[in-house]
């Protein structure tokens, strides 16, 4: 499974696009030597602390480092992953580690994107609990097991944006195609049974580019650092789109 | 007027202003929770937070959020839970905040559930709760409660997640990726606002308000190994210490008992709760020599010293015998895999086991401070008198682990830490509205308290040579580790405070290489260290002042509670460096107090 074992790094290669748009009219990718305990198998985060020790100035966003906060999306050896859990062992090939900039987003500086896109789809789609029931505010809206369970694989989302810029259909409509990201947040609270909006969550999805774009190429569900399926939920979006035209 | 690297002195008659009724440093929990109030009152608000809201800390809580609902034990009592609370802060938690959390928690718990919270369900549809440590029924007589009210083990997530989309929902203003530098003050010791750079573009700000609410979180990282974020480097603590307030109990610092071995990352206590428990080299179940009642859930204290001192007697686990291991396969695949799939995952990634097969190695890690800067249940941040009496300090506000309000005194519960959140994140927020319709009025800052602020700022900007600040901070965590860490010793602790002052001096001399504006990290962590330095130095001197053990402040040389002497809040000035005491509260309104006693489990 592994590209290469751990103890058989020892000085990694590792090459990180630079850019700072106020200095520099092109990115260009800085390469460091780095050394690797051999008995250790470091993740990519680890790594990038080490070369941020040789030149301060690179930047790139970190805060849990356990793969809950969704701060690291990077793009490591050509795909899309948390920095903070993806191990070498999984990451490198030929001794050589590449990390550029999540893509299709605007890049303020090194590794860090402008993510102002892909937080305004998922305002688009109302990501919070609607209900025109009278709610008993001294308790909690009654849930079954089985209906919770329906939020399994959908609540989770870190809003890392590792699947929505991986999808083709983003990068050519990131303002009109939601994105798997938001979709799968808009079928979080669709599928929740205490959400009484689900018509007009539909409605609202209903034109030509919110959903319809997805075209399952599944790159959403294959980046995932959760294990999420976003493709899914988007088919049962469109499922329930469909049935409702008829 | 963008620091622009040619190390031009920012002052006060250049310095843009942004003006706001209240603000909030912080976007995690408490900062959230405070948030939402405010701008569903319609004041004019804004969170600052260094990282997007959803990246704070809050979202690593695991376990669940402790609070007597109702729902496993329909005769559960919040008095019941304010006596775990009491007996396990060691007898040093303010008995009015204590009550007064535990008789709101349940109205918070039902509206973060009306706000869409996905938490676990039982059979009859209500919230599932599960054990934690040192929960009891009938007042510690009637056997282990199960009061912890999870969202299977990812409750911190389900919660900050929660909390930002209702902020979304009410049209809460984010200053995301802005970092905080420095308390303004004017001249009647009134706080009103911070000076706040944006990261994106370097551009630094004066954010004035009539209410500043400090929800800065945890700073557990003056450690070398810690379950905490990156991020978490108290500085909401050093800004109140650098304007001259004090801050309580930060002697006291909870290691958590189960950090994975190697890395620091936490596995819940809800995998004690849940059936799993710990043993030594021997395969022995240790905890039921230290706690024969409570076992694995005995308090967090209580645990990680048992787990450090089977290890210093040569029990410990793997060829260094520096761990222990957590049992959790005997609970079968169903279980573990259902109830913790977070676990599972990360005892896949950092320890490479899969729990339902194999124990998982921990060891205690630094985890959570329950001290912090003093505040009343309002969220108001107190100082002293000079006689020793409280003052409340006019347009300071202080919520979560930032705080010390104190529930926690000298050991925290597991699962009380995100009802603090969400409990004081909220009181902070209705004072702060009852207040602004009574009408608030502060004194205008004068250009030298607007100075006197950007001092650090600028003294980082202009650098020009001087100390590498990444080699101070690693410092720092060693020194740390090594002379305050589970078991203390005056010895060890009057090393480490004078390893801790060499440092406090070379952060005064550090040198920022980099004075780009755009996205400047390694600006951040250069500012991120003076607040480190505020802490440590903090907990340090505390620590030896302290003169007995109680809670998670263990000393071999004075190994007993000393009632008579420290049944007391330690007080430290960061100015003076100096420790006063300040008395517990043991005048809750509505029960009768909890007079201490011998605490075991």
């Amino acid at each position: 499974m592994n590209a290469i074992s751990a103890s058989e790094i020892k000085t990694l290669r590792l090459s990180i696009y630079r850019y700072d748009p106020l200095k520099e009219e092109k990115p260009y990718m800085q390469d460091f030597d780095i050394d690797i305990p051999a008995e250790k198998d470091l993740m990519v985060l680890d790594v990038l602390m080490l070369a941020k020790e040789q030149d301060p100035s690179i930047s790139f966003r970190r805060s849990c480092r356990e793969g809950v906060c969704g701060s690291d999306g990077l793009n490591i050896n050509g795909k899309n992953g948390l920095g903070c859990i993806t191990p070498l062992s999984d990451a490198v090939k030929s001794n050589k580690l590449s990390i550029r900039p999540l893509p299709g987003l605007p890049v303020i500086k090194d590794l860090i994107v402008d993510m102002k896109q892909f937080v305004d789809q998922y305002k688009k789609v109302k990501p919070y609990l609607i209900t025109d029931k009278k709610v008993d505010t001294r308790k909690a809206i009654p849930q079954t097991i089985e209906e919770r369970e329906k939020l399994d694989g959908l609540y989770e989302c870190i809003m890392c944006g590792c699947c929505s810029t991986a999808c083709p259909s983003f990068w050519w409509n990131p303002d009109k195609f939601l994105g798997p990201a938001a979709l799968l947040q808009a079928y979080r609270f669709i599928a929740d049974s205490r959400d009484t909006a689900t018509e007009e969550r539909l409605e609202q999805l209903e034109d030509a580019f919110s959903v319809f774009r997805c075209h399952g190429i599944m790159n959403c569900v294959s980046v995932c650092p959760k294990g999420l399926n976003p493709t899914k939920a988007i088919g049962e979006i469109k499922k329930m789109l469909v049935k409702r035209a008829l | 007027m963008a620091m622009n690297g040619k190390g031009t002195l920012l002052d006060a008659s250049t310095l843009p202003v942004k003006e706001f009724d209240g603000i909030i440093v912080g976007g995690g929990g408490s900062g959230m929770m405070a948030s939402l109030q405010l701008a569903k009152s319609g004041m004019n608000t804004a969170v600052v937070s260094k990282v997007f809201p959803t990246r704070s800390h809050t979202v690593s809580a695991q376990g669940g959020i402790t609070c007597s609902i109702q729902s496993a034990d329909p005769d559960d009592d919040w008095r019941w839970h304010m006596f775990d609370t009491v007996k396990g802060s060691d007898f040093i938690g303010d008995q009015d905040s204590i009550e007064y959390m535990c008789k709101e928690g349940p109205e918070a718990i039902f509206e973060l559930e009306n706000m869409g919270l996905p938490f676990s369900r039982t059979e009859e549809g209500k919230i599932y709760q599960r054990a934690f440590g040192g929960q009891s029924k009938d007042y510690g007589k009637g056997g282990q409660a199960e009061r912890t009210c999870a969202a299977a083990d990812r409750t911190g997530h389900a919660l900050l997640h929660t909390l930002f989309q209702a902020n979304v929902k009410a049209g809460t203003n984010f200053l995301s990726e802005w970092f905080a530098v420095d308390l303004v003050k004017n001249q009647s010791e009134q706080v009103v606002g911070v000076i706040a750079f944006e990261i994106e573009s370097g551009e630094p700000y004066f954010l004035k308000s009539k209410a500043t609410v400090l929800a800065t979180g945890g700073a557990g990282r003056i450690y070398q190994t810690t379950s905490n974020a990156l991020i978490n480097t108290g500085d909401g603590t050093g800004m109140a210490l650098r304007a001259g307030f004090p801050v309580q109990d930060m002697e006291m610092w909870q290691f958590h008992p189960t950090g994975i071995h190697g890395h620091g990352t936490l596995v819940t206590e809800g995998c004690r709760g849940e059936g799993g428990y710990l043993v030594n080299k021997d395969g022995e179940r240790f905890m039921e020599r230290y706690a024969p009642n409570y076992k694995d859930l005995a308090s967090r204290d209580v645990v990680a010293r048992s787990m450090f001192t089977e290890i210093l007697e040569g029990r410990g686990c793997g060829p260094d015998a520096d761990h222990v291991y957590l049992k959790l396969d005997h609970l079968g695949p169903e279980i573990v895999h259902k109830r913790l799939p977070g676990v599972t995952e990360l005892s896949k990634r950092f320890a490479h086991v899969d729990p339902a097969e194999h124990p998982i190695p921990v060891v205690p890690t630094c985890h959570y401070a329950m001290g912090g800067i003093p505040t009343n249940v309002h969220g108001q941040v107190i100082s002293q008198n000079s006689d020793g009496t409280d003052k409340i300090i006019d347009g300071l506000y202080a919520a979560g682990e930032a705080a010390c309000v104190s529930v926690h005194g000298g050991n925290r519960l597991g699962g009380n830490s995100l009802l603090d959140l969400i409990v004081f994140g909220r009181s902070a927020g209705l004072h702060i509205e009852e207040s602004f319709k009574s009408g608030i009025k502060m004194d205008n800052p004068s250009p030298d308290d607007v100075d006197y602020a950007l001092r650090n700022l600028n003294r980082v900007n202009i650098s020009q040579s001087g100390e590498n600040f990444v080699e101070v901070k690693k410092d720092l965590q060693k020194t740390m580790q090594m002379n305050f860490g589970v078991f203390r010793t005056e010895e060890l602790m009057e090393n480490g405070i004078k390893e801790v002052s060499n440092l406090r001096d070379k952060s005064q001399n550090i040198h920022l290489a980099d004075k780009s504006s755009q996205f400047n990290t390694a600006r951040v962590e250069a500012l991120e260290l003076l607040n480190l330095i505020e802490v440590a130095e903090a907990t340090a001197i505390s620590a030896n002042e302290r003169k007995e053990s109680r809670g998670a402040h263990s000393r071999e040389d004075y190994p007993d509670r000393d009632d008579e002497n420290w049944l007391k809040h330690s007080i430290y000035f960061s100015d003076t460096k100096q420790v006063s005491k300040r008395e517990v509260n043991f005048r809750p309104k509505q029960v009768q107090a909890f007079q201490p006693i011998v605490r075991t489990y």
